[in-house]
C-alpha cells in the first residue's frame, strides 16, 4: 500500500514539476472541441446534438495523446527497471502510474468538460452528467491505455501504433459515456449508462496494470 | 499420441508439409458442393433476387473471421502459458487469413447491402459494426507484431494483444448492440424465420471450404515462418544440403 | 550463495555465450571481463532476472531465482548504464525515491549523509537536469551508500567518475565485500581492490 501511494505521488509531482504537459493536453481538448462547429456549421441544435459525442471524442483523444509519456521517460532514464527489480510485483507500480495518470490527465479533462459544454449549448442536467460520465469513465481510458503504451513501448512510431491498438478497445467508454449525456438530454435517466460506465472503469483499472506489467517486461529484456 | 511433440517446430515442419496437400484437396470438394448449392442448386428469393446468393459467401467469412481470431487468441494463450515457440508462429500464421476473411465479410456485406438497403454501408446495423471493430483488432495486431523486430518479444507482445482482444470483443459487441438500439428500432435482419435448409448446407460447406482453405494456408505460411526464424538450425540445413547432414552447417 | 549453471543467451539472431558457469560465495567479488558486444550487459541483466536465459539457471541460496521472485529482488541492488535519475527531482528526493521503490524507507539525514560522501552535499536541493554527467553518476552511485542487501549487481559504475570518486567507490564495494557481501561488477577501466577476494570470468566474443 506504501509502495503504491509512494509511486501515485512521486508521478503527481513529477508530472507537477513540468506542467506544460497537462497544459497542453487540456488544450488540445479545447481546440478539438471547438473545431467542430467549425466543422458542421453554428446551427445550435444540431450542435446540441453533436455535443455528448465530440467532446467524449475530444476527451479520449486527448488521453491518447498523453499516454505515450506515460512509461516512456521511466524506461529512457532506467527507472523503470528499477521499478521491475523492486520486491513488489510491477504491476503495483503500474497500477500507482495508472491512478496518477488519471489524476493528471481524467481529472482535468472532467472539469474542463463542462465548460466546453456550455458553449454547446448543453442543459444543466446534460452538464453535470457530462462532466460526471468523464469522471467515471476516464479510468478506464487510463488502464487500458497503459496496456497499449506496455506494449509499443520503446517501437519506433509508437504513437501512432498506440492508437491503433487502443482505440478499438475504447469504443465501450465512448458509447456508455456518450450515451449517458445522450439519455439525459433526451429525457431518459442516465443511470445505467454510468452504471455500466463504472464497471468498465473498476474492471480496466483492476486487471489492466497487471496486463501491462507483463508487456513491460518484455519490453524491458 | 503425443501432441507435445509436434510442438517442436523440426517436428512440426514435416508434419505440416505432409498435411497441407489434403486440406487444399478437401477446401477444393468442400467449394465446389457449397458453390454449386449455393449458386445453382438454391431457389432463387422471391424478395430479394439473385443478389441475396452473396450471402453464401458472406455469411462464412463473416463467421471465419470471427473463428480465427478466437484461435489466434487460443495460441496466443498456449504460448505464453507454455512458452512455445510454435504457438507465436502459429499466431501470425493465421493473421494475414484472418484480416483477409474480416475484409472480406465487410467488403460482400456492403455488397449484399446495396440492393437490400439501398445503401452501401449502414451505421446502425450493430452487426457491420462488429465486423468493423473485427477488422480494427487484426490490424492492430499486424501493425504491432511487425513493428517488433524481436521475434520472442512480437509473439508474446501479439498475444498479450490478442488475449486482451479476446476479452474486450464480447464488451465492445455488447456496447455496440446497445448503441444499436438506443438510436435505431431493430435492423434489417438477414435471416428469415423460413431460411430453407438447402441454404443452411450451401453456408455450412461453404464455410467448411473457407476452413480447410484457412489450415492449408496457415500451415504453408508456419512451415515459411519457421525456416526463417530456425535457418540456423541444424535440421534446417539438413533440409536443404542432405549431404552435408548434421557436419559443419549448424556452427 | 549465487551459482549459474549452464547459461545460455541468444540476442535477435546472435548466440552471445552458452554453457557458462560460476559461483558466488559471500565476501567475494566477480569480474565479467570481455569485449563489446560479449554479452557482459546481457548476463548481469540475467542476475538480476530482467531477462530470461536461453536455458540453464540462476540460483540464489540454491533456489532458482524465478521463483523467488519478490524475496530475491529484495536481496540484491542494481546498478545500470541508465542512472534512474529523475531530472525533475533533486538528488535528495531521487535517493529517497529510489530507496522507497526498493521497499525501503530512507530518512532525509541518512541520505544528506549519503550525498555528502559522494560530494554533492551543496546540491543536495538542486534538480538534477542542472547537474553534470558526472555528478549524476554519483547521485546514482550514493544509492550505494545506504545499502545493505547482500548483493549488488553494477554494470561499468566507474564511467565518467573522476580519480576521487574512482578511488572512494573502490573503497566502498571493498568494505561491502569485505563486510560479507557479494558483488559482480563490469569495468573496463584496471581497478585493482587488493584486499578482497576475486574472481573472474571472461565472456569469449
Amino acid at each position: 500500500m506504501r509502495a503504491l501511494l509512494h509511486v501515485i505521488v512521486r508521478d503527481l509531482r513529477l508530472a507537477l514539476r513540468r506542467p506544460a504537459d497537462i497544459v497542453s493536453t487540456l488544450f488540445f481538448f479545447v481546440i478539438v472541441a471547438s473545431l467542430f462547429p467549425l466543422g458542421v456549421g453554428p446551427d445550435p441544435a444540431l450542435l446540441r446534438q453533436l455535443a455528448p459525442g465530440v467532446l467524449w471524442v475530444g476527451a479520449l483523444l486527448a488521453t491518447m495523446l498523453s499516454l505515450p509519456r506515460l512509461f516512456a521517460d521511466d524506461f529512457r532514464d532506467g527507472t523503470l527497471e528499477q521499478m521491475a527489480l523492486s520486491p513488489n510485483p510491477l504491476g503495483l507500480a503500474v497500477l500507482g502510474k495508472v491512478v496518477a495518470h488519471w489524476l493528471y490527465s481524467g481529472l482535468p479533462l472532467a472539469v474542463l468538460a463542462p465548460v466546453l459544454g456550455l458553449q454547446f449549448d448543453l442543459s444543466t442536467g446534460a452538464l453535470g452528467v457530462l462532466t460526471f460520465s468523464i469522471l467515471l469513465g476516464t479510468p478506464a481510458l487510463s488502464g487500458i491505455g497503459a496496456i497499449g503504451a506496455g506494449l509499443t513501448l520503446g517501437l519506433r512510431g509508437g504513437g501512432v501504433l498506440l492508437s491503433l491498438l487502443v482505440l478499438p478497445l475504447y469504443i465501450p467508454v465512448l458509447i456508455f459515456g456518450a450515451g449517458a449525456v445522450d439519455a439525459v438530454a433526451g429525457g431518459l435517466e442516465p443511470q445505467t449508462h454510468l452504471a455500466l460506465l463504472t464497471a468498465l472503469s473498476v474492471g480496466g483499472v483492476a486487471f489492466a496494470p497487471w496486463i501491462a506489467a507483463l508487456a513491460l517486461k518484455l519490453a524491458l529484456e | 499420441m503425443n501432441w507435445f511433440k509436434y510442438s517442436a517446430p523440426a517436428a512440426f515442419y514435416p508434419l505440416a508439409g505432409r498435411l497441407i496437400p489434403w486440406f487444399w484437396r478437401l477446401a477444393f470438394v468442400f467449394a465446389a458442393a457449397g458453390l454449386y448449392i449455393g449458386l445453382v442448386a438454391a431457389p432463387v428469393d422471391f424478395q430479394q433476387g439473385e443478389a441475396y446468393r452473396i450471402i453464401f459467401i458472406h455469411v462464412g467469412a463473416a463467421w471465419m473471421s470471427m473463428f480465427i481470431y478466437l484461435v489466434m487468441a487460443f495460441w496466443g494463450g498456449m504460448g505464453l502459458a507454455f512458452n512455445t515457440r510454435l504457438s507465436g508462429m502459429m499466431a501470425q500464421a493465421l493473421a494475414p487469413t484472418g484480416t483477409m476473411f474480416a475484409f472480406l465479410s465487410l467488403w460482400t456485406g456492403a455488397f449484399w447491402g446495396k440492393p437490400m438497403w439501398g445503401t452501401w454501408w449502414l451505421w446502425s446495423d450493430a452487426r457491420l459494426m462488429s465486423s468493423l471493430i473485427l477488422l480494427f483488432l487484426y490490424i492492430g495486431f499486424l501493425a504491432l507484431t511487425h513493428a517488433i523486430d524481436d521475434k520472442r518479444r512480437a509473439d508474446r507482445a501479439g498475444a498479450i494483444l490478442l488475449l486482451v482482444g479476446v476479452v474486450n470483443i464480447p464488451v465492445i459487441y455488447f456496447s455496440v448492440q446497445w448503441w444499436n438500439t438506443l438510436h435505431q428500432g431493430a435492423s434489417v435482419s438477414v435471416k428469415g424465420s423460413s431460411m430453407a435448409v438447402i441454404m443452411l448446407w450451401g453456408m455450412l460447406l461453404v464455410a467448411l471450404a473457407m476452413w480447410m482453405y484457412t489450415i492449408a494456408v496457415a500451415l504453408t505460411r508456419a512451415r515459411i515462418i519457421i525456416l526463417e526464424r530456425e535457418w540456423r538450425a541444424d535440421w534446417v540445413q539438413t533440409l536443404s544440403n542432405p549431404e552435408s547432414a548434421g557436419g559443419t552447417a549448424g556452427n | 550463495m549465487l551459482e549459474a549453471d549452464n547459461l545460455e543467451c541468444t540476442r535477435g539472431e546472435q548466440r552471445l555465450f552458452q554453457g557458462l558457469e560460476f559461483r558466488l560465495g559471500a565476501g567475494e567479488l566477480l569480474f565479467l571481463k570481455g569485449e563489446n558486444g560479449a554479452g557482459k550487459t546481457s548476463l548481469l541483466r540475467m542476475i538480476c532476472g530482467l531477462l530470461p536465459p536461453g536455458a540453464g539457471e540462476i540460483r540464489w541460496q540454491g533456489e532458482n531465482i524465478h521463483h523467488l521472485a519478490g524475496d530475491y529482488r529484495a536481496a540484491f541492488c542494481y546498478l545500470g548504464h541508465a542512472n534512474a535519475i529523475k531530472e525533475e527531482l533533486t538528488p535528495l528526493e531521487n535517493l529517497r525515491c529510489a530507496a522507497a521503490l526498493a521497499g525501503t524507507s530512507l530518512p532525509e539525514s541518512l541520505a544528506f549523509d549519503a550525498l555528502a560522501q559522494v560530494g554533492l552535499a551543496d546540491r543536495a536541493d538542486l534538480a538534477c537536469r542542472y547537474l553534470s554527467q558526472g555528478q549524476k553518476r554519483r547521485v546514482a552511485l550514493a544509492r550505494l551508500v545506504c545499502d545493505n542487501r547482500a548483493l549488488w549487481v553494477l554494470d561499468e559504475p566507474f564511467v565518467a567518475l573522476d580519480a576521487r570518486a574512482v578511488a572512494w567507490l573502490r573503497d566502498l564495494i571493498g568494505a561491502h565485500v569485505a563486510a560479507g557481501g557479494l558483488t559482480v561488477m563490469t569495468t573496463h577501466q584496471p581497478v585493482d581492490m587488493p584486499s578482497v577476494q576475486t574472481r573472474e570470468l571472461r565472456l569469449a566474443a
